[in-house]
């Protein structure tokens, strides 16, 4: 049985049953699962948890489903490297990778739609939906496969074939909505308010946001019932990173965790980073951009949590970094050269805004960090297959063999 | 009749005319502003419309050609 017990708006604290609502009715302001702090605190314990099963659901207590009704891909309950090749090259002392590309749809989106879409099986709901161009889709399209119910995709009519295949394969519902980015925002918005659909990031986002808090206990199990002391994490809407220092919060706070502060910094690409400039410019006041970058997983101009993201950067004297196109590559490649894990753009960016923080003294090189990577990189291959190794052609003899490899570059250091 | 909700974000001149007020003038849609956060060159005002569902179209076109932009109160639902 959830302990949770009501929705609650994050600006006026007006208090909601829990039913597929988003805003609150009287100042617009977001809605959030409220909990049974003291029933929690009754009933959770290191112990339990390291009873549970290798996955999200080993921290059910403090979702917002009922037993009866998760939707279950085994999600979660994902590695966490220790990265000292990395680090080394960085100049730190303690770094850690979250590998979110090991989920059931190679990406972090998993964690929150396997709450979303439970929850909506709770509320009865037949039919999981969504807009995107990537990662949502397909984990959208997976758990409506996994939970038996419809599903139904909105994707803007020019997305690439590549994409579209993520999510064709588990047979959802396509829609191509011929007309610009904001044309696809706003026909969402109203469907949700008109179909009994669960839009998992629109009518189902309260629910939805409280999976990403599974990142951060996580970690804290996962580096022997301890939080980090920094943390750097993508940054689209905003929700994953506030969720995630949410979480820690919420270790801390039942007593799983020691009380120490976790420094929050923020990751965007310079071609779609409305937080880190209202970060820059010392406002709360974010200004939507017209995002253009690769990171395309990253690329919400608006985003709904951004005020959220830079009081927690406030409250953790934490901070914000943007990153170039180029320099997201680079990330790509320096994670993947370093510790053998490929991620998609977001982790780039992951990765470049670490090492950017490191530049901008925004984090200590010798506290214990970790790095969020939250996709896989096959889903953004055109990224940076103009930027890794290429073949070495030989004929199939060992002359031409010895000719070409003594030539290659990335030959040295073979040996034998 | 319809209700949308929508947050307009306003830039640069359009922050000093009366546009929520012309909206309502030019238009039969009813606005009640919920939430709103106004500096000297930039500002934002969520709120919802009431009217026939055409006419919220037609006022929430006339207002974005007069350079606000128009998103839902969720912010942006499309996601990667």
């Amino acid at each position: 049985m959830t302990h949770a017990t009501s929705l609650a708006c994050r600006e006026c604290a007006r208090e909601f049953p829990l039913d597929p609502l988003h805003v609150c009715d009287f100042c617009f302001g977001p809605l959030e699962v409220a909990y049974d702090h003291d029933g929690i605190q009754s009933r959770i314990s290191r112990e339990r948890i390291e009873s549970g099963p290798r996955s999200i659901w080993r921290y059910k207590d403090l979702l917002p489903v009922d037993d009866d009704f998760i939707v279950d891909l085994n999600v979660g309950w994902t590695p966490l490297l220790r990265a000292d090749r990395l680090a080394a090259r960085l100049g730190m002392r303690e770094l850690w990778i979250k590998n979110d590309t090991c989920n059931p749809s190679w990406s972090f989106k998993d964690r929150v739609v396997a709450v979303a879409s439970s929850r909506s099986r709770q509320l009865g709901f037949q039919t999981l939906a969504c807009a995107s161009t990537g990662n949502l889709a397909n984990s959208v399209s997976a758990h409506a496969a996994r939970a038996g119910m419809d599903a139904i995709v909105f994707i803007p009519h020019d997305l690439e074939a590549g994409k579209v295949l993520g999510s064709a394969v588990y047979n959802p519902t396509i829609v191509a909505v011929n007309g610009s980015y904001d044309d696809v925002n706003r026909l969402c918005a109203e469907l949700a308010d008109n179909r009994s659909w669960a839009f998992v990031n629109i009518n189902m986002r309260a629910y939805y946001a409280e999976g990403s808090r599974t990142l951060a206990f996580e970690v804290a199990e996962q580096l022997g019932w301890r939080a980090p002391r920094q943390v750097v994490a993508p940054m689209a809407s905003g929700s994953l990173f506030t969720k995630i220092h949410k979480g820690f919060q919420e270790f801390q706070r039942y007593g799983l965790i020691e009380e120490t502060p976790v420094r929050m910094i923020g990751a965007q690409a310079e071609g779609c980073s409305p937080i880190t400039t209202a970060w820059r410019n010392e406002t709360t006041n974010i200004r939507p951009v017209k995002p253009n970058t690769i990171a395309k997983s990253l690329a919400i101009g608006n985003p709904a949590d951004g005020y959220y993201a830079l009081k927690t950067m406030k409250r953790t004297d934490g901070g914000a970094t943007a990153v170039t196109d180029a320099e997201v590559v680079e990330g790509i490649r320096l994670l993947a050269e370093c510790e053998g894990v490929f991620a998609e753009t977001a982790g780039g960016v992951t990765i470049a805004g670490l090492r950017q923080a490191l530049t901008n003294e925004q984090i200590d090189p010798d506290e214990p960090t970790v790095a969020f990577i939250t996709g896989g990189g096959l889903k953004t291959a055109d990224a940076v297959v103009e930027h890794v190794t290429q073949p070495i052609p030989v004929e199939g003899t060992l002359q031409s063999f010895e000719d070409a490899f003594a030539e290659a570059p990335q030959a040295v250091g073979v040996g034998g | 009749m319809a209700t949308r909700r929508v947050r307009f974000t306003f830039e640069g001149d359009a922050v000093t005319e009366p546009l929520i007020y012309l909206l309502g003038h030019e238009f039969a849609v009813v606005t009640n502003i919920r939430m709103a956060d106004v500096e000297r060159d930039f500002g934002w005002v969520m709120l919802e419309l009431d009217g026939e569902h055409d006419e919220i179209d037609r006022a929430l076109g006339w207002i974005a050609g007069k350079g606000v932009r128009v998103d839902p109160v969720a912010g942006d639902v499309v996601e990667g």
